[in-house]
């Protein structure tokens, strides 16, 4: 399946801005994208093997967070994944 | 150096007029070259902090996944985003710092003054992750081209 990265992961899979990874679940897949670009593990995951909060990730149009099976979520070839950190702000400090 | 058309430069200050009292917020689509970013298209997005629109930002992930689909879909990358700072400076707050993940990305703030668009500015957020990113101030190239049509 397709993983589509982020302008600022980029610099982490070689340029590329789609990624083709196997994996039979969500998780089978991000296992195989950190496993082919290491670098990219520590901008996604918590030292403690969480995602980070302001990274989002969904299968094609939902969050993965919300998905009954979250990443165990079985998955086709089809399927598209994408990260997205958060983007907000504000003015006040 | 962010490279910017009159056009694109004077629509973002004004969606910030437009939702003056509120922080207006969108994506800049374009390219990243060695001189910097260069911003062909903007896209203005929904503010859903609608609980305190006055001095917050936040842009739906679902809006954003759409952007970085339209953004695939005309050969461009998202290169940065734009908010607007209502009667505040043009500057980047710890909020903005906190929030600010997509390193290599510049971040333009318009102050809006009493409604009209005021100071803008651009930074660019550098690093390589969340331990060491920092905002740079970045200059503003705005481009200004001739129109069809016109003398």
């Amino acid at each position: 399946m397709n993983i589509h990265i982020p302008t600022p992961l980029r610099a982490y899979t070689g340029g590329q801005q789609t990624v083709n990874v196997p994996g039979a679940t969500v998780g089978e897949a991000l296992e195989q994208l950190v496993g082919a670009y290491p670098d990219l593990r520590q901008n996604l995951y918590t030292g403690e093997g969480k995602l980070r909060s302001f990274v989002n990730i969904y299968l094609n149009d939902d969050d993965i967070r919300y998905l009954p099976g979250k990443d165990a979520t079985e998955t086709s070839d089809s399927d598209e994944l994408t990260i997205i950190p958060s983007i907000a702000g504000g003015c006040y400090l | 150096m962010l490279k910017i058309s009159y056009t694109n430069y004077e629509a973002l200050r004004a969606h910030g007029e437009e939702t003056y009292p509120h922080e207006c917020c969108g994506a800049l689509l374009g390219h990243t070259t060695p001189d910097g970013n260069h911003v062909r298209q903007i896209v203005p997005a929904g503010n859903t902090r609608t609980d305190r629109a006055h001095d917050r930002y936040n842009i739906a992930p679902e809006e954003l996944i759409k952007i970085q689909r339209q953004a695939r879909g005309l050969g461009f990358d998202i290169v940065g985003f734009y908010h607007s700072h209502p009667d505040c400076p043009a500057q980047w707050s710890k909020t903005d710092f906190d929030e600010a993940h997509w390193v290599g990305c510049s971040y333009i703030i318009t102050r809006i003054n009493l409604g009209k668009a005021d100071v803008t500015n651009s930074f660019l957020l550098t690093g390589t992750g969340e331990e060491d990113k920092q905002f740079h101030d970045e200059p503003i190239e705005i481009e200004v081209r001739q129109e069809k049509g016109q003398a």
